[in-house]
């Protein structure tokens, strides 16, 4: 088997005293989509930061394509995320250019393509995601959703070689939800290419992915193909596949006891 | 009690190291800055643009700030030289005073307040919104693509804009002086182009706004970036980018005038 295209080694990383991820390794092999899921504030997004080298870990190897993140300098940086698209969880488009600009910087910037090329490759993008109709908006017209499939659209200008997808499901109407999960699907066959996928969309995401990593307290505690999954009896897994709000992973962030905070009961020193 | 008696000396030096911090932080940002200068020149479009927000869209209230502000210095420049029978020599007084003074430091002042605050706000919530971040994911340096130019088109704008606060200064105090006041115009005119020296009075004059342009662009670029990516780290940043603008301005003024005009 090649090596694979993303590799984490044992990474550990945090802000202060405070760890978001410790010991966390995992593979994305060509051709994978794979998944990340796990409850909010359990590092998912940080992980996709380190993929990207916008953080680095403390320890532990963030591998892309053989090459350590962690130890390249500016322009091996930038050389790297040339490979990359990263699909934003707001969308975060350009607000101060249209629809059309914001798929098109991408290739503006990094592509020297004539203008009617670009033209042509903006309106194949823009139609993937469906809104060709959408070309000459301005971003602040866009609703939510409208605005991520843009930022899709310019994701992938440029066909990257790594998807990242930091929750690309999360306020999509049903319509659109299935498109994009297909859509993510399609482009990662048709280009050879691996996607990580960050998110808590279960039913999507299983129907949609070849592995699923699930992550708590900046761990990977479970992980398996969509099928072994469903199968698990792993307490953690079986809570958040079912939505369960008792379970290994507490909906309450620790706190004193409620009865104590509301002054109910009378603290013994 | 211990406790917090320790905490209280321990804490005495944090508002000075944390300055001494973000001085270090911004001095790293700089060199960070002209490093990705080039591109703000190969692709002198992005500078242009900025050159058209913070410098264009600032000639309004620079004209209307210049002309008042000659038009005052006349008015109270002639009441005190009447005095000593010297009312000819206003153009002089209005002249020097806007080409050495006032041209660059009120200009400056009203640069940082119009656009340094305008450049803040905008880079601090593109980075709020993960635009910066974004680019960067593209492989899109913001520091070339974002910062660069806006910082580029601030230095270039400063200069023109201070010596179209001085035209503009001067006329006003020709409007006053000559055609309210009743001076000669011949004397008016002659009398400013025989005493201001071109290299002396008006290349110090731009002098000066260069420095004040690199400083406050710096610092409105440099406070936009490292603005907190909240609604009040924003507003915080705009703020501190006038208030921490003014301060660099008068105080820049003191040293480079004493360098400049000592001898007299």
């Amino acid at each position: 088997m090649s090596t694979p295209l993303v590799q984490l080694d044992q990474v550990r990383f945090g802000y202060g005293d405070h760890d978001i991820l410790s010991d966390l390794s995992l593979t994305v092999q060509r051709g994978q989509v794979v998944a990340i899921m796990g409850g909010s504030g359990s590092g998912k997004t940080t992980l996709l930061r380190l993929i990207g080298g916008q953080l680095r870990a403390r320890a532990g190897r963030v591998l892309v394509d053989g090459a350590d993140v962690g130890g390249m300098n500016e322009t091996a940086l930038y050389d790297m995320r040339r490979k990359l698209g990263m699909l934003f969880q707001f969308g975060a488009l350009f607000t101060d250019l249209s629809v059309f600009d914001n798929v098109a910087f991408p290739l503006r910037e990094r592509a020297k393509l004539p203008e009617s090329i670009i033209r042509d490759l903006v309106l194949m993008k823009l139609h993937a995601v469906g809104l060709r109709g959408a070309a000459n908006l301005m971003p602040f017209e866009l609703s939510g959703g409208m605005a991520r499939r843009v930022a899709l659209a310019r994701a992938i200008a440029l066909d990257p070689m790594l998807m990242l997808y930091d929750e690309p499901f999360t306020g999509l109407d049903p319509i659109s939800l299935a498109t994009i999960g297909q859509l993510i699907r399609e482009l990662n066959d048709a280009l050879g290419a691996a996607s990580i996928v960050v998110t808590h969309d279960v039913a999507e995401s299983l129907s949609l992915v070849d592995y699923v990593y699930f992550m708590a307290d900046g761990k990977v505690i479970a992980q398996g193909t969509p099928d072994e999954v469903r199968a698990s009896d792993h307490p953690f897994v079986k809570q958040f596949i079912n939505g369960e709000p008792d379970g290994p992973l507490p909906f309450h962030k620790p706190a004193a006891p409620y009865a104590q905070e509301l002054g109910l009961e009378i603290v013994r020193a | 009690m211990r406790e917090r008696f320790i905490a209280f000396f321990s804490g005495l030096g944090h508002p000075f190291t944390g300055a001494l911090i973000k001085l270090g932080f911004a001095t790293r940002f700089f060199l960070a800055l002209l490093r990705h200068s080039p591109m703000a020149f190969i692709r002198f479009r992005l500078t242009i643009r900025e050159i058209w927000f913070a410098g264009v869209l600032s000639v309004l209230i620079i004209a209307v700030s210049g002309l008042f502000i000659g038009m005052v210095l006349a008015l109270q420049g002639y009441d005190t030289l009447v005095r000593f029978g010297a009312s000819s020599s206003l153009g002089i007084l209005v002249a020097l005073s806007l080409v050495r003074e006032l041209g660059p430091v009120v200009g400056a002042l009203l640069f940082a307040s119009r656009a340094g605050s305008a450049i803040t706000a905008e880079i601090g919530l593109m980075k709020a919104a993960e635009q910066l971040s974004a680019m960067e994911m593209m492989a899109v340096n913001p520091m070339a693509r974002v910062i660069a130019p806006r910082f580029w088109g601030g230095v270039i704008s400063m200069p023109l804009l201070a010596a179209m606060f001085s035209v503009m200064g001067i006329f006003g105090g020709y409007l006053v002086g000559v055609q309210l006041l009743g001076l000669d115009p011949g004397n008016f005119w002659s009398q400013m182009q025989g005493t201001v020296d071109l290299r002396f009075d008006v290349m110090n004059g731009v002098i000066k706004s260069v420095f004040f342009g690199i400083a406050v662009s710096l610092i409105a670029v440099f406070e936009g970036f490292d603005a907190p990516p909240t609604p009040e780290g924003v507003s915080g940043a705009t703020t501190r980018t006038v208030v921490t603008s003014a301060l660099v301005i008068l105080g820049l003024d003191v040293i480079l005038t004493a360098f400049m005009f000592r001898g007299i």
